[in-house]
């Protein structure tokens, strides 16, 4: 008897799967060449020279960026024909990430210096949209971060949506009459505006908590729970608008947070008023970031949490208290949600409008699953959505002619790609979603 | 902290089924209607629920009256009850009140009734369908699209938007479940997503010459033929404000389509298995991912006549918010019927009345209509812990609904 | 030296005696093993030893100091330790964080120390000989060094009364030898030992004393020196049991599944069947016997459509049905008992009448057309209820609230329930009581006498023996041994188990 051996070694020859997944990345990168080559270079004609402007108005430290059109598409297009070839003939390995990630931003740039080229501004303000991107990512973020808390000991929370919801309009209603524009400011704002955030967070831990009771204890199906409360906020909201707000401008109406320059820092060229001078909100998702990593990775009570999401039974044969952890983490995760909510208000527009979150919570949960329930992920993804929301703003100002619908849709379908597995499967915690019965 | 689950450890062995005796109305119960259903989690439970509810909105309004804090006295107290009481009233005015008021009740269950029908039939199936508005909006447009360009007579004219806003919601739907079926994509997430993607899609076709009314700016379709448009069931009367028209029949032989689909045919035994069980479904020669898809187109064609019923039926043209919640709405609904259709033709009727009294509550007593979101998330929470009425009715109720979806990645 | 005792120990659970008033007692440098079937109790009194349960009655005493366990965590700091049936490591962790888990070394702010953690875990698996790369990610390891992690965490928190629940589930014979080698050394360490098992051979072989438990009830106490398998079964049934199957020798026919070169990829992309060929007989009991793992689930599932064959030949009476699917297999007269009764079986919410249709509803007589005939399908179940012996108030109550044994039979009653010709069955009697067991064992039986080609894949070797006529051996995706049912002892296929050439 012959016996038929099919190597499987990997890095020497690639699964089935695998073949095929690099397959469709090398016509994805042949499809993005001949769009640019076409619709940017060939069918625009030649558009001249594209500005990007690297520093504020008015601020020489920075030069601006100025290349020609048709050079820099057809370059890419060429780099870009380069990679699907290759791809399709040997494949990047375990660095099919990372060049899928380059060659969408080599395809993103030759498109904003197409949308600059033929827009009759020639110009835009790059340090002006990479800045809007930090600042949009921190809800989603946030979000993305109170989903990690909650999902890392197995309980799913889709009601971030509502509490983001909450966290906003309780800001807005205990700090507008807490605090006045003269009072002296703490960190950028009054302090009553701290006194919202406190309240916010506290909105935030409470809807978590009743998320925790009803999954927990109850054993309600906690998808159902989480979609419930964030019917219950948004119907709340509304009504506590209509019942307060409309009569009482007054309660509407509280200072927003003000951006703090880091010393030194924020001078930076550049990186400096991108990322050094923002408000606490976005300083504060970077720090939670950091904090939670830490926290989930390094010390006992992380490895407990994640123990819990993974594999209770064995937690609780081990005298770790399975409730109790689920309880605490849900609730931290609220906490985080309601901080986040405050920065609709108070760290954007200083008023509370119907569903002003407009669906940010569920990017932040899809957030969480493009960032693999790992912090870092949920900030990465949190940016690649928050780029996605500023550039579909930019190309709106340089009148592109594509509707600003389709570029408002792109964070919806990258992230059904990202459900889909397009750029691998990510493993959810072992026991996620699962009430936990002791045996 | 009290933190255990409520409910017994299950036992090593289990011993023969112990379901008790059941009580005098529902031995009753079982007579007069010729099946042996569990009564109690059927009906007590949501008639209880629904009590438990609204009593909790009452407390809301009061609580949150804002002149009533602002100077706080026992009479005061009584007048913001007052105000609760009436605001109850006109609901129950506001539905039933009136041949206005019913027929308002039952124009506004006709979309809701099918758009619970499209949640219910996923949990049958074990799929969670959050999409139930985009799906309305697809169905919706295609249903306009076709009203605003075709006029022929009203008996081939409105069987056309059925079909069209059938097979628009269906693709719609089907894309989730496809996605779902050959991905593993959760099909909680993707139909979040598609909701979003079909709002923004309808804002943008809306904008486009094909739809938008020549020399309006703002989106909006032009109005459908009067052929498509759903024949008012009262329209002898010649009343405006006399509303049931023909969605209504539509929903109701939707529901019991779906009841004979789900417990007398293959197709609905399949679904039901696949729902239970996909590995075993697989074994039993099913094809799960076959299935996936087709109980998403299904669930999204019922969706899709939900946005033709509010189109032909009520608004006869187009704007970005027709589908006005009722998507969501429905996934209450559809907890509440207890994912049965006769269940959800009940919630259906329910809701309804909500909405219709809602508006009159409104009007009347200046209490926001947004309190019936309110109350109809209280609701799902008392149905779907049925321990919360326990405590508080102390009363026997079925079994907990335990869970009727699945997390990420399994 | 210790002493742990239970005393009057009495559980309840809605409709059953789980425990009934079960005394027990073990001391330093003993091992007891606790004998009982699937279902008499063991797990439950484990669990409640282990702090999981409450008692409704009776205490547990350690050194005579009655014990209050409100959880594990008390357990534990009393000095019980527990190897469960099913191991409780968290599969995405390290050797060292699972060890550590619940009494971490933690330095300033609640940071782990690893270095320190690691260290002991050396300590520990150099002191008893427990080899482990503390830096290994659990599912990377096969389950005997998993299990050696479970003792490891045990010995971690300073254990002194070991109980193993079932531990010989999953080993190799020679991973057995091995494991009761650890076992003397741990006793010999001190450490007093209760060793929970179903498996008579092995309780003779390795306890001190031997109790026996019965529904719940402790029904005696045996001298491994003096008592007899014979004995043992006797005293854990209630009655005398025939530890063989009866059955004449075989007649085989012309072969009826022929497998050819069979490759077939697992779950993890891994090759779990490399080039498997065999053949089952008319009037043939073929068994296929290996540790759990090495591709019997994938080969089952193959054969039956369920999963995609790479490459290789499967033909059924002659007709190539290699990427036929499960509903095209069902078609050419193949029963098929699946390995889990639970995960794929049965849809546990549905009736036995549903059930029993699962794979035939689509036929005539259960549905026309599109229609169902729940009419016929209430007949036939009613029919095979009576016929195959499940004990059940009706035919419409849900699966889930039958015996496991009984809910083992309504699949059997399905797949042999009509005319077959090849039956394969994976587990057929995993984790039932022996009443049942010996009724499916006869009828696997009668089956064959009446013509089926049956492939049995069991882990239990015990029935891969008693039913076999022939035998083959699967390690590592490969058929490594081939013997005729008879002719051949445990300890030899034990080798080939584990790889070893024949």
């Amino acid at each position: 008897m012959t016996t038929k051996t099919v190597a499987l070694d990997e890095g020497v020859v690639r699964t089935p799967a695998e073949i095929k997944r690099s397959r469709y990345l090398g016509i994805t990168y042949l499809l993005l060449a001949a769009i640019v080559l076409f619709f940017f270079w060939r069918w625009s004609g030649d558009l001249g020279n594209f500005t990007f402007k690297l520093a504020r108005p008015l601020d020489p430290s920075a030069p601006d960026l100025t290349l020609s059109a048709s050079r820099t598409t057809m370059i890419v297009a060429v780099v870009l024909a380069g990679l699907g070839g290759f791809q399709l003939a040997k494949g990047f390995g375990k660095f099919n990430n990372m060049v899928l990630g380059f060659g969408i931003f080599l395809f993103i740039f030759a498109f904003l210096g197409w949308a600059t080229a033929q827009s009759s501004l020639g110009a835009f303000s790059m340090v002006g949209m990479m800045k809007a991107t930090i600042v949009r990512s921190v809800p989603i973020t946030l979000g993305a971060l109170a989903g990690v808390m909650s999902e890392r000991v197995a309980v799913i929370n889709i009601a971030i949506e509502g509490q983001l919801l909450a966290g906003a309009f309780v800001a807005v209603v205990v700090a507008s009459p807490l605090a006045t524009a003269d009072d002296s400011l703490f960190l950028g704002a009054p302090l009553g505006s701290w006194i919202g955030v406190g309240a916010a967070i506290l909105a935030g831990m409470l809807l978590a908590w009743v998320l925790a009771v009803l999954a927990i204890r109850y054993i309600v199906d906690q998808i159902i729970v989480g979609v419930v409360i964030t019917i219950f906020v948004g119907g709340m909201t509304a009504f506590l608008a209509l019942r307060w707000l409309a009569d009482n401008p007054q309660l509407n109406q509280a200072p927003i947070f003000k951006s703090i320059g880091l010393p030194g820092l924020s001078s930076i060229p550049f990186l400096g008023p991108v990322l050094f001078d923002h408000n606490i909100f976005v300083f504060g998702a970077f720090i939670l970031v950091a904090a939670l990593t830490f926290l989930l990775f390094r010390t006992r009570w992380g490895l407990r949490a994640r123990a819990v999401g993974e594999h209770p039974g064995a937690a609780d044969t081990l005298g770790v208290n399975v409730y109790r952890t689920r309880y605490l983490n849900v609730i931290i995760g609220g906490a985080v949600a309601g901080f986040g909510g405050a920065f609709f208000t108070l760290g954007s527009v200083g008023r509370f409008d119907e569903n002003m979150t407009n669906g940010r919570g569920f990017i932040g949960l899809a957030a969480m699953i493009f960032g693999r329930w790992h912090p870092v992920g949920a900030m990465a993804a949190g940016l690649v959505f928050g780029f996605a929301d500023a550039m579909s703003q930019t190309l709106g100002i340089l009148q592109t002619g594509i509707p600003s619908e389709f570029l408002g849709m792109t964070p919806f379908i990258a992230t059904i790609f990202v459900v889909a597995g397009v750029v691998g499967k990510a493993r959810p915690p072992a026991a996620d979603g699962q009430p936990y019965i002791k045996q | 902290m009290t933190d255990e689950p409520k409910g017994e450890a299950p036992p090593e062995m289990n011993g023969d089924a112990d379901n008790g005796e059941k009580s005098g109305w529902a031995a009753f119960m079982d007579d007069l209607t010729g099946v042996n259903v569990d009564w109690r989690s059927a009906v007590l439970v949501p008639v209880l629920a629904m009590t438990a509810a609204l009593a909790v909105s009452v407390l809301i309004i009061v609580a949150s009256d804002i002149e009533l804090w602002r100077s706080f006295s026992i009479s005061a107290l009584g007048d913001s009850f007052g105000q609760a009481g009436s605001a109850m009233w006109a609901l129950l005015t506001g539905s039933l009140g009136s041949l206005a008021a019913v027929s308002s009740t039952l124009a506004f269950a006709a979309p809701l009734i099918l758009a619970g029908l499209s949640v219910a039939i996923g949990f049958k199936a074990g799929l969670f369908n959050i999409g139930a508005e985009g799906q309305m909006l697809m169905g919706g447009m295609v249903a306009v699209a076709l009203g605003i360009t075709i006029d022929i007579p009203v008996f081939l004219n409105v069987p056309l938007a059925i079909i069209g806003a059938m097979i628009g919601g269906g693709i719609w739907g089907g894309i989730a479940g496809l996605l779902r079926a050959r991905t593993g994509a959760h099909e909680v997430i993707t139909t979040i997503m598609l909701n979003s993607i079909a709002g923004l899609a309808v804002v943008w076709m809306l904008s486009t010459k094909f739809f938008q009314p020549e020399g309006r700016l703002d989106p909006v379709s032009e109005d459908i033929a009067v052929s498509a448009r759903l024949p008012r069931l009262l329209g002898f009367l010649d009343r405006s404000d006399v509303r049931v028209h023909l969605g209504i029949v539509v929903a109701l032989i939707a529901a019991y389509a779906i009841y004979w689909v789900l417990f007398k045919s293959t197709i609905g035994y399949e679904f039901r298995a696949v729902g239970f069980n996909p590995n075993a479904a697989h074994y039993g020669g099913m094809r799960v991912t076959w299935l996936y898809t087709s109980v998403m187109a299904l669930s999204g064609a019922l969706a899709g006549l939900a946005g033709m019923a509010q189109i032909n039926g009520l608004l006869y043209r187009a704007s970005p918010g027709f589908a006005a919640g009722i998507g969501f709405d429905a996934i209450s609904l559809a907890l509440l019927g207890r994912s049965h259709p006769a269940g959800v033709v009940a919630a259906g009727f329910l809701f309804g009345a909500l909405r219709a009294g809602g508006i009159e509550m409104q009007v009347a007593t200046d209490v926001p209509v947004d309190l019936i979101s309110v109350i109809q998330a209280l609701v799902v929470v008392f149905i779907a812990a049925p321990a919360l009425i326990r405590a508080i009715f102390r009363v026997k109720t079925g079994e907990e609904i335990g869970q009727l979806t699945t997390g990420w990645g399994t | 030296m210790a002493t742990l005792e239970l005393k009057g120990i009495t559980k309840r659970f809605p409709g059953v005696l789980a425990n009934d008033q079960v005394d027990l007692k073990v001391s330093s440098g003993e091992i007891l093993g606790l004998l009982g079937e699937n279902g008499a109790g063991k797990t439950t009194l484990m669990n409640i030893l282990y702090g999981l349960y409450g008692a409704d009655e009776g205490e547990i005493l350690i050194d005579g100091e009655p014990q209050q366990f409100s959880g594990p965590g008390d357990a534990i700091s009393a000095g019980i330790g527990m190897v469960h049936q099913h191991f409780m490591l968290v599969p995405v962790f390290s050797v060292t964080e699972n060890v550590v888990l619940g009494v971490e070394p933690v330095g300033f702010g609640g940071v782990i120390d690893m270095k320190e953690a690691k260290k002991e875990v050396r300590d520990i698996s150099k002191q008893y000989g427990l080899e482990v790369d503390p830096d290994a990610v659990i599912e990377d390891i096969p389950v005997g060094i998993q299990q050696r992690v479970e003792i490891i965490k045990v010995l971690f928190r300073h254990a002194e009364f070991l109980i193993f629940d079932e531990p010989t589930a999953v080993l190799t014979p020679q991973e057995v030898e091995e494991f009761f080698g650890i076992l003397n050394g741990l006793k010999e360490a001190g450490k007093a030992i209760i060793f929970i098992t179903h498996k008579l051979k092995e309780v003779l072989e390795v306890s001190d004393r031997i109790a026996v438990l019965r529904r719940g009830a402790m029904v005696g106490e045996a001298e491994p020196a003096t008592a007899t398998e014979n004995d043992l079964a006797t005293l854990m049934v209630g009655r005398p049991v025939e530890l063989v199957v009866n059955k004449e020798t075989s007649d085989p026919g012309a072969a009826v599944l022929e497998v050819r070169d069979l490759v077939v990829i697992g779950d993890r992309d891994q090759m779990a069947l490399a080039g498997v060929s065999f053949d089952v007989r008319a009037g043939e009991i073929v068994g296929v016997a290996g540790v759990q793992g090495n591709g019997q689930t994938e080969l089952v599932e193959a054969l039956t459509g369920l999963r995609d064959v790479t490459s290789g030949t499967v033909k059924i009476s002659g007709t190539e049905v290699t990427h036929a699917t499960p509903r095209q297999i069902h078609g050419h007269s193949v029963a098929h008992v699946p390995e889990d009764r639970q995960r794929s079986g049965l849809v546990m919410p549905f009736t036995i009448t549903e059930n029993v249709v699962l794979d035939a509803y689509y036929e005539e007589p259960y549905s026309h057309g599109i229609s169902m005939d729940w009419k016929a399908a209430r007949e036939k179940a009613a029919d095979l209820v009576e016929q195959y012996d499940v004990r059940t108030p009706s035919t419409e109550i849900p699966a889930s609230s039958l015996s496991g044994g009984n809910q083992q039979k309504v699949i059997v009653a399905r797949e042999f329930g009509r005319d077959v010709k090849l039956v394969i069955a994976s587990q057929p009697t995993r984790g039932i009581d022996v009443g049942s067991i010996e009724y499916i064992h006869e009828r696997i039986v009668e089956e064959r006498d009446e013509g089926a080609a049956l492939l049995i894949v069991s882990t239990e070797l015990d029935e891969v023996l008693a039913l076999s006529d022939r035998i083959l051996v699967m390690f590592d995706g490969h058929i490594v041994a081939e013997y005729q049912g008879g002719s051949v002892t445990a300890a030899e296929i034990g080798l080939s188990m584990a790889g070893a050439a024949p």
